[in-house]
């Protein structure tokens, strides 16, 4: 079960990278999200995957799921939330502005490969 | 408590001058006088008990955790160099009342002046090495501003960008130097670096620290190889000149060799780095004194090999060459000030300094001619003046080295070729400026200059007269208490007199002095000599070094920073691979000793999809809803692996936010493309994917590695003091709003500034209105699907309520702020799709960044809430209360806080997305601007 729950997360985080490298501001918003789900998960995992645990304290369950990473995920998936929202909001701020939606800020009218 | 008078009343003087006015010169110049006097008068007082061996000190704690504190001492080297900082700085504020012309603004030149006279005292005075360090960087800076004090000319700015660049660097070396020395002793107290000399010398970072510290002190000290800038900061007024680059700031690197002789010297590297680089240093200065035609650079070379004669004194590990050097130190001040005094006064009353337009100046100024010869004189080294009784004893020293072995006899015989050079050069001055027949091509006729621009040299005249003719008298006691503190025993017992008798340091004397005269009369084959070598001009060398330092960087930042978004992530990424990689190759096995657990097929179903769904995320890019679509499983998926593997919390935020993120971009791609177009080549695409897999495989190995290593989690502090003390049995939402509510206090600010950052954005926002999809189909008229309207209005209480009843029992059972007020959100903008904003916008009428406004400021103002109680920032306070028809109800200041939590998730929420569904009506966040 871990080899499965640590390849998803690879997946995840591969094709959010993938996604995040291209050049349309969209993508890129995308890209970044489905990263921070596998970034949210990796993290979430670090306090082990614990299987029918017990979500309060005095609930007659078995162990207790390690809250600590719990906590930190809560308030990540949050922010996350936040900044998803704020960049794809400049994404159409600069679209606005500048007439463009690829990351650099090129014109429309001069689409060409970043020469990177 | 006087200690600290010396070193601050100048630094008040540096404000006081800033009062008097450019035109009541006289009461400028008296006030900014009247701080140093005091100052040399409160010095004064405590000569006698310094000079009978007391070392009064003073020290305040100032930033125990550097090791810095603000302690003073005054003992005799300190005296030493106070008195020679404090007396001459008064005749030179003397000369430059008289030398500024009208136009220059003199309470400028006096503050800076005052500055630099402040931190200087401040560097032989300090008692601790870090603010020994401060006040050199401090007389660097001041120093900068005295070079470019005409900053209207080109020369005086280049010459303080280079005394500044090569000082600067000289004193970060400086620094490294001193940690290090701190780091060897453990202290940076000045004493105990001083008696801990075994120690440091054992150490294997001597060496290094030695070396950074001579870095120092070199380039201050204008040692050679960095010799160039002091003749280029010569560009500076002359009273500057006389005081910083003869007098006072160019001694610091010698003050420094002094200062900390007790602690480094007695090695053979510093036998031989300082005492050659000194030897080195006095003849090239000295050579180059012989050549120049300017005055000042001529007075400026024979300081750098003063310089250099005094740096060879401290070196050669002899006592009596170290009280040879502090003697020097004095002399070289009075007499060489003086000089510069009276080249300054040629400048002044005769518009050039150009030896070869100089000759016969005794017929007018004869007063300034004979103060010019008896001060040359001295730096010749002829007898009766101070300057032969110290390079007497520096002969007599060079004698005594057991440098170089059986090749010691070399040093002696160049010391003698030294002060041959300085006799001429000597010669040279006095003889081509003022005698020599008479001048020609002069700009204007020169006359005698104003007592009061004399007075300041015939003082120092007449020091090196007396000093010259009674030194036991004179200089004896400040010497023996100057090298009692410089060297570790005792100093030896002092014999200055004018007469020792026939001996080989009197014969070396006279030799240099007819020898001096010889090279004069024969200078000119030197000079023809000399025109065989290309001229160098360092200043040209040094611009031409600094500017293709910056061609270099810019093109480095060019190159890093070509404005690509692309190109900077694919430097994170790289880096991001690199660092973790590395670690993961440093473990053993991927897999750890945890056993692995068992798979279910449902769980191998759900990875399947999620996996999938990610894939097809990245894969179907160009066709943004289904990717979008895509986006969403992959969120839905991350919401049930929360459930499944116990985090209840995590299921239901994520699930919340999951329908907030997907309504988000929904409404962004109303606005954006609806199609991404084909654009990156396939070698771009190529290397992105494979970044990407490296990516993905690293995270994978990383998670894996962890997942099957046993942890030690701080967790159970958490699960053991949750209940008793938090008062809550959901440790999660204990965890955010008790034990890490500060963190979470911070969370919610982020929040709140970026909706109000949205709010900005959005604000008169212009954008394309589509009334049709990419492929031309025209939007749908109906305006509002009928069912939803219904339903989600039915819908609204009930969302309403259960979105209360989780906030209430988040602290007892998974839920809390985040995800009630996440719930409230979702409820709320069901309300805005299903009826439109129009309709909404009737019934909600109320902004939302003063709810989330509100939100954060509850938080806070809870938090500090148990301040009132006396307790520290957001501390928790719970207990049971009965409630009639409730019941007993436990509840807590946590709840409180979590109420901020819940309405900034709120506030913040609905303002981004309610500002964004608002672009496409005409209740745009800007028309609403200004109808209010």
């Amino acid at each position: 079960m871990e080899a499965l729950f640590a390849t998803t997360t690879g997946i995840l985080a591969a094709s959010g990278l993938y996604l995040a490298l291209r050049g349309r501001t969209f993508p890129v918003v995308v890209g970044l999200t489905l990263l921070s789900y596998a970034v949210n998960l990796f993290l979430f995992s670090t306090g082990g995957l614990t299987t029918d645990g017990s979500a309060v304290i005095g609930d007659g369950g078995g162990e207790y799921a390690d809250p600590l990473p719990q906590a930190l995920v809560l308030t990540a998936i949050v922010i996350g939330f936040a900044m998803t929202a704020f960049s794809v909001i400049l994404a159409m701020r600069v679209r606005g502005d500048v007439g463009s939606d690829h990351v650099n800020g090129n014109r429309v009218d001069e689409p060409r490969e970043d020469k990177s | 408590m006087s200690l600290l008078l010396i070193v601050l009343l100048p630094l008040l003087g540096s404000l006081l001058p800033l009062l008097g006015s450019n035109q009541r010169r006289h009461q400028c110049a008296l006030l900014t006088a009247a701080m140093p006097l005091i100052a040399l008068l409160v010095t004064l007082r405590e000569t006698p008990g310094v000079l009978a061996g007391e070392v009064p000190r003073l020290a305040f704690s100032w930033v125990p955790a550097l090791g810095l504190d603000l302690a003073l001492r005054l003992d005799g080297l300190s005296l030493l160099f106070v008195l020679l900082i404090l007396g001459i700085g008064l005749l030179i504020i003397l000369y430059a009342r008289h030398y500024l012309a009208e136009a220059d603004n003199m309470p400028r030149f006096y503050a800076y002046l005052m500055l630099f006279m402040t931190s200087m005292l401040g560097i032989v005075m300090a008692d601790n090495l870090i603010l020994l360090w401060m006040f050199w960087e401090l007389t660097s800076l001041s120093s900068f501003l005295l070079i470019g004090f005409w900053s209207h000319q080109s020369a005086p700015r280049k010459g303080a960008r280079m005394a500044l660049a090569v000082t600067g660097m000289g004193g970060l070396a400086l620094l490294a130097g001193f940690i290090l020395i701190g780091q060897i002793v453990g202290s940076f107290d000045m004493q105990t670096v001083l008696d801990s000399r075994d120690v440091i010398l054992a150490d294997p970072r001597y060496l290094p620290a030695l070396l950074l510290v001579l870095l120092g002190a070199f380039t201050k000290s204008a040692q050679f190889p960095f010799q160039f800038w002091l003749p280029q900061a010569m560009a500076a007024p002359t009273p500057v000149s006389a005081f910083l680059h003869s007098a006072t700031m160019v001694k610091a690197g010698v003050f420094l060799l002094a200062r900390l002789h007790p602690a480094l010297a007695g090695s053979q590297e510093w036998l031989y780095l300082v005492s050659l680089t000194g030897l080195v240093t006095m003849l090239y200065g000295a050579y180059f004194a012989l050549i120049k035609l300017d005055l000042k650079a001529i007075l400026a070379y024979s300081t750098v090999s003063h310089l250099g004669l005094i740096t060879m004194l401290f070196g050669l590990n002899s006592q009596m060459a170290v009280v040879a050097g502090l003697f020097h130190i004095l002399n070289h001040a009075t007499f060489k000030a003086a000089l510069f005094m009276t080249a300054g006064i040629v400048d002044h009353e005769c518009g050039t300094r150009d030896i070869r337009k100089l000759k016969g100046l005794w017929r007018y100024m004869p007063m300034t001619t004979a103060l010019a010869t008896i001060t040359a004189a001295s730096m010749a080294g002829f007898p009766l003046l101070n300057g032969f009784l110290s390079k007497e004893m520096m002969l007599a020293e060079t004698l005594e080295t057991p440098l170089l072995g059986g090749l010691a006899w070399l040093i002696p015989a160049l010391a003698t070729i030294g002060s041959i050079l300085a006799a001429a050069y000597s010669l040279r001055y006095v003889r081509n400026t003022f005698f020599d027949g008479k001048p020609r091509e002069l700009e204007k006729t020169p006359h005698e200059a104003p007592f009061p621009l004399r007075l300041p040299v015939l003082v120092l005249a007449i020091v090196c007269v007396v000093v010259g003719l009674f030194p036991a008298l004179t200089a004896t006691g400040l010497l023996t208490a100057a090298a009692d503190a410089t060297l570790t025993m005792p100093a030896p017992e002092l014999h200055l007199s004018i007469w020792h008798g026939f001996n080989l340091p009197l014969l070396m004397s006279a030799i240099a002095l007819i020898g001096g005269l010889l090279v004069y009369v024969l200078r000119q084959h030197l000079f023809t000599f000399h025109r065989q070598f290309p001229a160098r001009d360092s200043l040209a060398i040094f611009e031409g070094a600094v500017q293709r330092l910056v061609r270099f960087t810019q093109w480095g930042i060019d190159t890093l920073e070509n404005g690509s978004l692309q190109r900077y992530m694919l430097w994170v990424v790289i880096s991001a691979l690199v660092v973790a990689g590395m670690s993961l190759m440093g473990i053993e096995t991927l897999k750890g000793e945890l056993a692995i657990q068992e798979a279910s097929p449902l769980i191998i179903v759900g990875a399947v999809i999620t996996c999938f769904a990610g894939l097809a995320t990245a894969f179907l890019h160009r066709r943004r809803l289904i990717s979008l679509i895509m986006l969403s499983v992959v969120g839905l998926m991350a919401s049930l692996i929360f459930a499944r593997f116990s985090a209840p919390d995590l299921a239901l935020t994520q699930l919340a936010v999951e329908v907030v993120t997907v309504i988000l971009l929904m409404l962004a791609l109303f606005f954006l493309p609806q199609k991404t177009p084909k654009e990156s080549s396939a070698s771009r695409i190529v290397r992105d994917v494979l970044l990407a897999a490296g990516f993905g495989g690293v995270v994978a190995s990383l998670n894996y590695a962890l997942l099957t290593r046993p942890l030690n989690s701080i967790s159970d502090f958490f699960l053991e003091n949750s209940v008793p003390g938090g008062g809550g049995h959901n440790v999660v939402n204990v965890i955010l709003v008790d034990f890490r509510g500060f963190d979470t206090l911070g969370e919610i600010t982020v929040l709140c500034i970026a909706g109000i950052g949205i709010y900005k954005l959005l604000n008169r926002l212009r954008l394309f209105m589509p009334s049709s999809d990419s492929e031309g189909r025209p939007w749908s008229p109906d305006r509002y699907p009928m069912i939803l309207a219904s339903v989600s209005q039915s819908l609204l209480p009930m969302a309403l309520l259960v979105s209360v009843f989780i906030f209430l029992r988040g602290h007892n059972a998974p839920g809390g702020g985040f995800i009630a007020g996440l719930v409230t959100a979702v409820a709320l903008i069901l309300m805005y799709i299903a009826h439109g904003v129009e309709w909404a916008q009737q019934r909600l009428s109320f902004q939302y960044q003063p709810i989330a406004v509100a939100g954060v400021a509850i938080a806070a103002l809870t938090g500090i809430g148990s301040w009132v109680f006396g307790y520290p920032f957001l501390t928790s306070a719970f207990g049971h209360f009965h409630i009639p028809l409730i019941g007993d109800v436990e509840l807590a200041t946590a709840m409180l806080f979590d109420l901020g939590v819940y309405l900034t998730v709120v506030g913040a929420t609905l303002m981004i997305l309610a500002n964004l569904g608002k672009v496409t009506t005409s209740h745009r966040p800007s028309k609403q601007k200004e109808k209010a």
